[in-house]
């Protein structure tokens, strides 16, 4: 079971701000351990922003994003109390969804 | 769930397009309502196997993206840790569907893609990893043209 993202959805004048931080691991493929053998790529190919069931973001990633992928984005629309979704997918097919309310 | 379990569906989906001819099954999907939420977001995997710049444009579809003043690429002049770039993007830029970042001298020059539905704003954050000193590739798509702005960030130990 992948880690949980970590999210903060803060209102501020009627824009949340939403920063995210989901755990993993983004092997690139190309990198070796220490026996020289290729670690094989393993990253989040996707995912995806709701805010109350509605997307308000949504993506693809290639090999290149950090280690545990970081975004900050901003929509206008929520309210406090309301609930904001994060679900990736990795090239492993793995999945991890986790919410948070607006602060 | 919000359609992250049709992902394997959908990745059937995508190859189905990219062999072509099996529109009767796409039309099953849309018709039993099993279009996967994702298949709306975006572009092509293979935009992500780009190894040349001209390559990644034409993927994502905007083949001659116009310099564009009205974005704005954050980025630090010299990055120490290759791993760990932090990149902000924003514009003004009306009607922006899609921002893409790429990196010019990264093994693969693509990056992120993120679609942004109205009710988004024009702006996003994040951190990406540089092989060495690159410019780093802004593309906006916005009213269904691209646009981009780039910027030099000098990599002291590469991070790919």
């Amino acid at each position: 079971m992948p880690n949980p993202s970590k999210i903060r959805a803060s209102l501020k004048d009627g824009v949340t701000e939403v920063r995210v931080l989901m755990q993993h691991e983004m092997d690139n493929g190309r990198r070796k351990d220490e026996a020289g053998k290729l670690i094989p790529a393993w990253y989040i190919t996707e995912f995806k922003a709701l805010h109350n069931g509605r997307t308000v973001l949504a993506g693809q990633f290639g090999t290149s994003v950090s280690r545990n992928p970081y975004l900050v984005f901003r929509f206008r629309g929520g309210v406090a109390g309301d609930k904001v979704s994060i679900d990736w997918v990795d090239n492993r097919n793995e999945t991890r969804t986790d919410e948070v309310l607006i602060a | 769930m919000h359609g992250l379990d049709h992902n394997m569906i959908d990745t059937g989906r995508r190859r189905a397009l990219v062999t072509g001819g099996s529109f009767g099954l796409l039309g099953l999907f849309t018709v039993l309502g099993l279009m996967p939420s994702f298949a709306r977001a975006g572009v092509s995997r293979e935009a992500f196997e780009s190894m040349t710049l001209s390559e990644a444009f034409a993927a994502l579809g905007g083949l001659i993206p116009q310099d564009s003043a009205l974005i704005s690429l954050s980025a630090p002049d010299v990055a120490e840790n290759g791993a760990v770039v932090p990149v902000t993007v924003e514009t003004s830029l009306a009607g922006i569907e899609q921002i893409s970042i790429l990196v010019d001298k990264n093994p693969t020059m693509l990056v992120a893609s993120l679609e942004f539905p109205a009710g988004t704003e024009s702006f996003i954050t994040t951190r990406i990893k540089m092989a060495q000193t690159s410019s780093v590739i802004a593309l906006v798509k916005a009213d269904g043209r691209f646009y981009k702005t780039s910027k030099e960030v000098k990599v002291t130990q590469g991070g790919c």
